[in-house]
């Protein structure tokens, strides 16, 4: 989709990132309160449609788009937008600070998933 | 509650589905992405993670003790088990051996399958050590392109010398239906293990 390289004026389509991915995170490399994984799943909230984006960062009008619709991992935000995934985690944090976007992480259970989870897991993967 | 959307902070919490992950391990070139690519709904995509680390033991031939970045770099393809459930797998970077200092990459994952060339078992041993040791449920795909099948499962469990014998599947990953028995095989001994 390139939505980051296409729209972001960081970038430039020949010389690749006219910055340092860090500059576009402030130099933060974790975001500082909450805590992202690479699969935590984010989608914008409705409030995020009436934002002025002019006065925003492109980037983080760029995650709103691309997660208006569904919600969307940080790390397919961090593809899509061709982002190291620490520094969406920190754009992410800004949105979430904001109140623009709604997260939820992946479930506790998983490094040691029941039963029941599991074979939810096999009923999906056998519809494939 | 369940249709409120993602409306509101709380309600999205129980609206959201759940995002799981599996890890897809193997060396350089095994065919990773194409097993992604062959049981995604999308198309495999790719990001990198940027890590600092200190230089340990036999990298630093300085003796001298400095940060290094290395560039690590994976793809990824989803799949929408249900309503509340999305897996993502996750191929470890081929070539690269610090992904292993990439914790989130492996924390929470509900298990792994390693990859293997029947021509190269060795290079599925730092894989195999590194779930063994974080006791991360795994099976061991034996790609057999061309319907290649040069070892048995047996042999396969004692050159990788398992401490607890690990499903084996012999696959071709350019087959979705291969590529399903392999993770169908991991989720199984998974529930053995679940089951307890």
């Amino acid at each position: 989709m390139g939505v980051g390289k296409k729209k972001s004026s960081w970038f430039d389509e020949e010389s690749g990132y006219l910055v340092r991915p860090y500059a576009i995170s402030g130099g933060r490399t974790s975001p500082e309160g909450s805590d992202f994984a690479l699969i935590t799943l984010v989608v914008a909230m409705p409030a995020s449609r009436t934002l002025d984006r002019r006065r925003e960062q492109p980037e983080l009008t760029a995650i709103l788009d691309l997660t208006q619709e569904r919600p969307l991992a940080i790390v397919e935000i961090a593809a899509r937008l061709d982002l190291p995934a620490s520094v969406v985690k920190v754009l992410c944090g800004d949105l979430l600070d904001k109140s623009m976007i709604a997260v939820k992480k992946p479930s506790h259970e998983a490094s040691a998933p029941s039963v029941e989870l599991l074979e939810r897991v096999i009923n999906g993967i056998r519809r494939l | 509650m369940e249709s409120a959307g993602y409306s509101q902070q709380g309600g999205s919490q129980l609206a959201m589905p759940t995002a799981l992950k599996i890890l897809i391990a193997g060396g350089f070139g095994v065919g990773k992405t194409t097993m992604i690519g062959s049981v995604s709904e999308v198309p495999p995509l790719e990001t990198e993670e940027y890590m600092t680390q200190a230089s340990v033991g036999v990298d630093d031939l300085a003796q001298i003790p400095e940060k290094t970045t290395t560039t690590v770099a994976m793809d990824f393809g989803r799949i929408t088990l249900d309503t509340e459930h999305v897996l993502y797998l996750f191929g470890t970077p081929g070539q690269e051996r610090f992904w292993f200092m990439w914790d989130d990459l492996a924390a929470g994952a509900l298990g792994a399958v390693v990859l293997t060339d029947p021509r190269r078992l060795a290079d599925s041993f730092a894989s195999v050590d590194f779930f063994e040791q974080r006791r991360i449920p795994f099976a061991i795909g034996i790609n057999c392109f061309y319907g290649r099948r040069e070892c048995t499962a047996e042999e396969v469990n004692a050159a990788l010398n398992l401490r607890n014998p690990a499903p084996v599947v012999m696959c071709d990953v350019r087959e979705r239906e291969s590529s399903k028995r392999v993770l169908l095989a991991l989720l199984e001994s998974a529930k053995t293990v679940a089951i307890g």
